[in-house]
């Protein structure tokens, strides 16, 4: 359904009433702005020397601002990379397992994924970072933050697998059985293939997730883009700027990926008719890119 | 394809970018120590293992002004900076062969324990809980817990004041001055975050009517308000510093704390501080008596 | 394990506060997000350009940065108020997002017909939005908006760090920093807590599925 069957094409009178109040409104928002303007002049937020290190390319540590944010900047990135490829193949895996697996240790591979979805993935990196290291695995900081995002986002990634698979048509399973194709080649060869098609839109949007979920990486001091923002911070004494950087950074990057996430989506559906199953799109769930599993911090 | 073209250019981009940070030259600000070249140790004891690596692994802040800094340009700046590389230079490695490993106060024991660092200076206090775990050179100074406050508050004198003012007071989760301030505040009114510069800006803004740490710590964020804040100068508590060692490591310890004593004879400890907190108090402690190493 | 059962009073009073948070953020969010949902389908342009930028911006900047600006920006511009109030705002920013797209979604999967019938009968966009779509929206919106809320409860664990404290996550900190315990058997205490709040909120929210599924 699209939105506009929910209201009539406005005729010229509610027009003119949206035009007025929308003006009205638009009045009142710019006061406010210059309201909280007027507040951080007070508090000498709009001082040159709090914005010019990060705006002003003449300024003597703009290039020292901006090595630091670019290295932390490929950090969170890498990071995220390898996070969800990681995550992709173990989600895979446990799908794979979970779809495959006999009654009698189903419940083992349910509950794992269960226990793994109900755990802050904060905690997740704290104790890959506190506990393996007692246990005597020795690794760079990097991959203690990778194993806490895998271990929290490939169980959303095997849910994902699955749904992806079970919105398949029955008649794939079925065709492919009818050939004589074993179990694994059923879902090797016919059932992934496709599941994963339709899911790509949402890994996209998991990988925005992942991303951000990064920024958690301070608590274990991972010089990613909001720690490094941190020492930026203690160096030049303002928080407020540098923040407001990082957040248009990160609103930025993620909504290219958002974009990305919706185009590849529009081309699949070009390439293929929608499957209709019982009435209902197989797309996916996926259909709207933000809804499954996702809301991690 | 597309796809794969744009792929391409973001790494390349992701390679340029890391490659412009490795260009960059690291001036020191300070003039490092004299390196003793001439160092010899008993084989088999820490001093000359690290000393035929000639490479030292240090733990320290980077959150600390005046302490442990990491500034901008990567190089580290401080008083338990400077410290350290008095002991490293007496064990013949010079500064540009130290590799300095952010410690926050809840891994110091554990990358000590691990061995992922060779000793600790990052503003350590020494108590009897964290020796069971490890041990500690030293004391190299004694700071003292106190409160900051905004320099035209005249109701907040000293801890006892704060119930009766009904402050709310500013420090760091899971420090000890977090823990021992609450013997003097209602839980409700302690608010805690990740860095001091934190309670600074709540301080500032009027969210909190204290800040409490070690007064040093607590000079360093004085310095930089444009004298908005003051210090209320009534220590509470005595916060020994010690340098972290490898528990029962005592030759290096004993070590450690010889070389703390030859540099407080040859001044060099006060210059260290005079190069570094002393920018804000310019008297130069005494080394304090150094406890026995175990 | 001791440690868990030796500090049973912090941890419990932890979880309380952990609970004392989610509960008010999830409502918060809840009304927040169908109110941006609405925004999101309105018939006024201004309006669905106010939900649009509101998604966008809350739904891609990390919880930490949204936490900060709560926690530094509203002082700064003169609100003043406990950390603990500024904590949900934050939370609740940024949860509203995710919620006003489950509930999108939950509009868009409700059939034309409904809402071309309620046009027909003569309700308004208020009314045929509140009496008609949303109620079965709400329906379908229960799977997605469940994990929102879910990964809600968890994300609260970062409103410690800005000055809230006192929530399960601050005391494993307390325990491990300042106290200098072990840190797996303090964390194992805080992960227990965690689940015993998200494992009965999946199986509520299971059950609540299956009791408003509708057949379509």
């Amino acid at each position: 359904m699209t939105t506009s069957v929910l209201y009539d094409a406005p005729g010229p009178r509610s027009k003119r009433r949206v035009l007025i109040s929308s003006l009205f409104a638009g009045v009142l928002f710019l006061a406010v702005l210059v309201l909280v303007g007027l507040r951080l002049e007070k508090q000498d937020q709009f001082a040159g020397d709090k914005w010019a290190p990060l705006f002003d390319p003449g300024h003597r540590r703009f290039q020292q601002v901006w090595t630091l944010l670019g290295d932390a900047l490929v950090n969170t990135l890498t990071a995220a990379a390898l996070a969800v490829v990681f995550s992709l193949i173990i989600g895979t895996l446990l799908a794979v397992a979970r779809i495959a697996a006999g009654k009698s240790y189903r419940w083992l591979l349910v509950g794992f994924i269960e226990l793994f979805r109900g755990i802050p993935v904060v905690i997740m990196i704290f104790f890959a970072a506190r506990v393996l290291p007692e246990l005597g695995v020795d690794l760079p900081t990097l991959w203690f933050l990778v194993i806490g995002l895998t271990a929290y986002n490939s169980v959303v990634i095997a849910e994902i697998v699955r749904a992806g698979v079970n919105s398949l048509p029955k008649g794939q399973r079925e065709a492919a059985e009818s050939l004589g194709m074993r179990r694994s080649q059923v879902l090797s060869l016919v059932l992934l293939p496709q599941a994963f098609r339709a899911m790509l839109p949402a890994l996209i949007s998991q990988l925005v997730v992942v991303l951000k979920d990064t920024s958690l990486g301070f608590i274990i001091s991972y010089d990613e883009t909001v720690r490094t923002a941190g020492i930026i911070i203690q160096n030049l004494k303002n928080p407020i700027q540098v923040y407001l950087l990082v957040a248009v950074i990160f609103i930025l990057v993620n909504y290219a990926l958002s974009r990305l996430a919706i185009y590849v989506e529009r081309r699949l559906s070009q390439g293929k008719k929608a499957v209709v199953v019982d009435g209902e799109t197989a797309t996916l769930p996926a259909n709207d890119v933000t809804t499954p599993g996702t809301g991690g911090g | 394809m597309r796809l794969r073209g744009l792929m391409v250019g973001a790494v390349t981009a992701a390679l340029a970018l890391s490659m412009a940070a490795c260009g960059e030259s690291n001036d020191a600000g300070t003039a490092n120590p004299p390196v003793n070249t001439q160092a010899n140790f008993e084989a088999g004891t820490t001093m000359a293992k690290l000393k035929d690596a000639g490479t030292v692994t240090i733990g320290t802040k980077v959150d600390q002004p005046l302490f442990g800094l990491k500034e901008l340009d990567g190089t580290y700046t401080g008083f338990d900076v400077e410290i350290a590389k008095l002991i490293a230079a007496k064990l013949g490695i010079p500064a540009d062969k130290i590799k300095w490993e952010e410690t926050p106060s809840k891994v110091r024991e554990e990358v000590i324990e691990q061995g992922k660092v060779d000793f600790v200076v990052a503003t350590y206090t020494i108590n009897d809980k964290r020796k069971e775990r490890i041990s500690f050179a030293g004391p190299y100074y004694e700071a003292g817990q106190d409160l900051m406050v905004k320099s035209d508050d005249s109701a907040i004198t000293g801890p006892e004041a704060l119930k009766a003012a009904n402050a709310k007071v500013c420090s760091v989760t899971g420090s000890t001055p977090a823990e021992k301030i609450k013997q003097y505040v209602d839980p409700a009114n302690l608010v805690l975050f990740d860095v001091y510069s934190k309670c600074a800006d709540a301080l500032r803004t009027g969210q909190v009517q204290a800040v409490t740490t070690d007064n040093v710590i607590l000079l360093g964020l004085i310095a930089d308000s444009n004298s908005a804040f003051k210090l209320v100068n009534k220590p509470f508590t005595k916060e020994p510093y010690g340098i972290g060692v490898k528990k029962g490591d005592v030759k290096f310890c004993e070590f450690i704390n010889q070389t703390l004593k030859d540099a407080a004879a040859d001044g060099s400890y006060a210059k260290a501080w005079k190069d570094t907190a002393g920018k804000v108090a310019p008297d130069a402690p005494a080394l304090p008596t150094l406890a026995a190493c175990s | 394990m001791d440690v868990i059962f030796d500090n049973f009073s912090l941890y419990r009073d932890g979880f309380l506060q952990t609970l004392r948070i989610c509960a008010l953020a999830v409502i918060g969010s809840l009304i927040l997000g169908t109110v941006i949902a609405g925004f999101r389908v309105s018939p006024v342009p201004p309006l669905r350009w106010v939900g649009t930028s509101w998604v966008n911006v809350f739904r891609n900047c990390p919880l930490t940065v949204v936490l900060f600006f709560c926690a530094f920006g509203l002082p700064e511009i003169g609100v003043n108020g406990a950390y603990f109030w500024f904590g949900i705002t934050g939370l609740v920013l940024y949860t509203s997002a995710f919620v006003c797209e489950a509930i999108r979604s939950g509009i868009n999967s409700v059939p034309p017909g409904q809402a071309e019938a309620a046009r027909a009968v003569g309700l308004t966009f208020g009314q045929s939005l509140s009496t008609v779509v949303l109620p079965q929206a709400l329906r379908t919106v229960v799977p997605p908006l469940g994990s929102v809320l879910i990964a809600m409860i968890k994300n609260s664990a970062i409103v410690g760090a800005f000055g809230v404290g006192g929530d399960l996550f601050a005391v494993g900190d307390t325990l491990t920093s300042a106290r200098g315990e072990a840190a797996l058997p303090v964390l194992i205490g805080v992960v227990l807590g965690y689940l015993l709040i998200t494992i009965p909120a999946g199986v509520l929210l299971g059950w609540l599925e299956r009791k408003v599924a509708i057949a379509r």
